[in-house]
């Protein structure tokens, strides 16, 4: 099936991606060619098929809890691309004088 | 084998020649997107001291040999930039679990390879940083994602690189540039530090001049890692102790749909069969597989990865690490335009896809599909492997193509037809120069082996390797070694 240009443009914002029209287009048509190749998938009955999710059955990995040397906040903030003191800063996202 | 082992030179000057030798070629190759200098001298005045105090038989077979890592590997005292300009500035705080085992075998960490961006190509081209040619023929791609690795091995810049393989980013690369190369079993190898991009396919690998050396290189990188919970828990093996073991009574079974599949070259498929003929020979059982559902990998592979990669690489939003957009209006704009600067053409194609396949409404159509399918790519291998004990096929249709030559995604998506099956599957498999074509390029054979069966796949390809008697070299490398 194709994707409309609305379509692209919601998918693009939902993985938070800013695309120009001009982008949103290009994206529409490559799409276009690549999910008419994806949809031969449903040629395949798949009933009574069980879903992969991982190469492996490995399921509830645990391990004994042990305490090991953190990052530390230098090294966590080494490439913060801004940071205030021990802190990553960020833009408001409240607004001014709000008390949500 | 090893000059430095051999007192043929300190390791020392191991990383001078080695330097220089990336000095006169990396230019024109970009194998190489950053050196670590001050890392390979610290190793190697290590080893130095070491062979000086007269403990040269406690270091192990890889000490003082010059290795690179792929640039989505995690290394203290270098970057690491995926080759995207949202990590262009990203320095390592930590080294990956891999190339830490492999700097502790006692090798020299000489840099960071090239690679298409988060790994997301299947020829260099993405990469920010340009593409790596491919050192047999500078007009044509060496392969990717790996092909920075693929290409320094090749070139003989380094004897060692490791890779990361999601769909083929280690066999392909290393079938366009006559290299030894090989994606382990998933879970083989910690992907800890490794940059992931779909949990459920990457696998750390590696690339290789010679089967032994992969077999060493195995053999330093697998195991067990905390730190990585899906690495798989297993006694530690001698990858090289079957290198010298006859096929004799081999199974071996050649992949007919593969073999016979539209577009493949003839050159490659003769240097396949041939190749099956010395195992023949050699005493292995020769028989013939289908994996009938192959055709459908591609389809399967590109919903699950994007997903998976969607997934992943939402935590790049611009807050805790790496490029962040200036002069915002508000998060959202942030977030928006951060990962439009920071993200090239096909990373944004890759998760805009991704981000599809997981959206509502599209779940149940296509992921849930996928991982069905899955099931079935599974079960032909699992078939195959309960009748044989390696299985042939080619790693790529065609040799290494031109700049430029798939434009368009889906025809290179389709270039890695006959790899993406294994990692939907999870099985290993390796890669390793079958000839040359007529107009100069390495062929390749590829083999497959069931789960954690490396031992028996490293020994088919000893045997291929004696038989084959791959020597040619890249054009520049024969003219300086001649």
């Amino acid at each position: 099936m194709s994707l409309t240009i609305e379509e692209v443009k919601h998918v693009a914002m939902l993985a938070r991606i800013g695309l120009t029209d001009e982008e949103i287009e290009t994206l529409q048509r490559e799409f276009d060619i690549i999910f008419k190749h994806i949809d031969t998938l449903a040629e395949l009955d798949l009933e009574g098929v069980e879903p992969t999710s991982r190469p492996l059955p490995v399921l509830n990995i645990t391990r004994a809890d042990e305490i090991v040397e953190p990052l530390g906040i230098e090294k966590a903030l080494k490439n913060a691309p801004a940071r205030e003191g021990s802190a990553f800063q960020v833009p408001r996202i409240v607004a001014a004088g709000g008390d949500a | 084998m090893n000059p430095v082992l051999n007192g043929d030179m300190t390791a020392r000057e191991c990383v001078d020649a080695t330097y220089t030798e990336i000095d006169a070629h990396n230019k024109e190759i970009n194998a190489f997107v950053e050196l670590t200098p001050d890392l390979a001298y610290a190793a190697a005045d290590e080893i130095d001291a070491r062979i000086k105090a007269g403990q040269k038989d406690e270091l192990g077979p890889l000490a003082g040999v010059p290795v690179g890592f792929k640039d989505n590997m995690n290394l203290i005292g270098s970057k690491m930039t995926c080759c995207s300009n949202f990590l262009k500035d990203f320095e390592s705080v930590y080294t990956a679990t891999a190339v830490q085992r492999l700097i502790d075998a006692g090798t020299l960490p000489i840099g960071k390879t090239n690679m298409d961006e988060f790994a997301f190509g299947s020829s260099t081209e993405t990469s920010v940083f340009g593409p790596t040619k491919n050192p047999w023929n500078l007009e044509r791609v060496p392969g990717g994602s790996s092909g920075g690795s693929a290409a320094a091995v090749a070139a003989r810049m380094v004897p060692i690189a490791l890779g990361s393989d999601t769909g083929g980013s280690i066999r392909q690369p290393g079938a366009f540039t006559g290299t030894v190369a090989l994606k382990p079993t998933y879970s083989r190898v910690s992907r800890f530090g490794v940059t992931g991009v779909s949990s459920s396919l990457d696998q750390v690998g590696s690339f290789a001049t010679t089967v032994k050396d992969t077999a060493l290189t195995l053999n330093a990188i697998s195991g067990h890692d905390r730190f990585d919970t899906m690495s798989a828990k297993r006694d530690s093996e001698d990858f090289t102790a079957k290198l010298d073991s006859s096929v004799k009574g081999l199974r071996v079974a050649v992949v007919k749909d593969y073999l016979e599949a539209d577009g493949l070259d003839p050159e490659i498929k003769a240097s396949i069969l041939a190749g099956v003929a010395a195992l023949e020979t050699q005493g292995a059982q020769i028989g013939e597989v289908s994996l009938p559902h192959s055709e459908y990998a591609i389809s399967t592979y590109y919903i699950i990865m994007t997903a998976e990669a969607s997934s992943n690489l939402a935590r790049l939003d611009g807050i805790r690490y790496g490029a962040r957009a200036q002069d915002t209006k508000d998060v959202v704009d942030l977030y928006l335009r951060t990962r439009a600067e920071g993200f090239g053409p096909e990373t944004r194609r890759r998760l805009i896809m991704g981000t599809y396949m997981l959206s509502a409404g599209h779940y149940d159509k296509y992921f849930d599909r996928a991982l069905r399918a899955r099931t079935l790519v599974k079960q032909d291998f699992e078939k195959a492997f309960a009748d044989y004990d390696i299985i042939v096929a080619p790693t790529t249709a065609t040799t290494a193509f031109e700049f430029g030559a798939k434009q368009d995604p889906l025809t290179m998506y389709l270039s890695d037809r006959f790899t993406v099956p294994v990692n939907l599957a999870g099985v290993a498999a390796l890669s390793m120069p079958s000839g040359l074509s007529q107009e100069g390029l390495p062929l390749s054979i590829q083999l497959i082996s069931n789960y954690y069966d490396e031992a028996t796949l490293l020994q088919t390809a000893a045997a291929l390797e004696r038989s084959y008697d791959f020597t040619e070299l890249p054009s520049h490398v024969a003219e300086t070694t001649a």
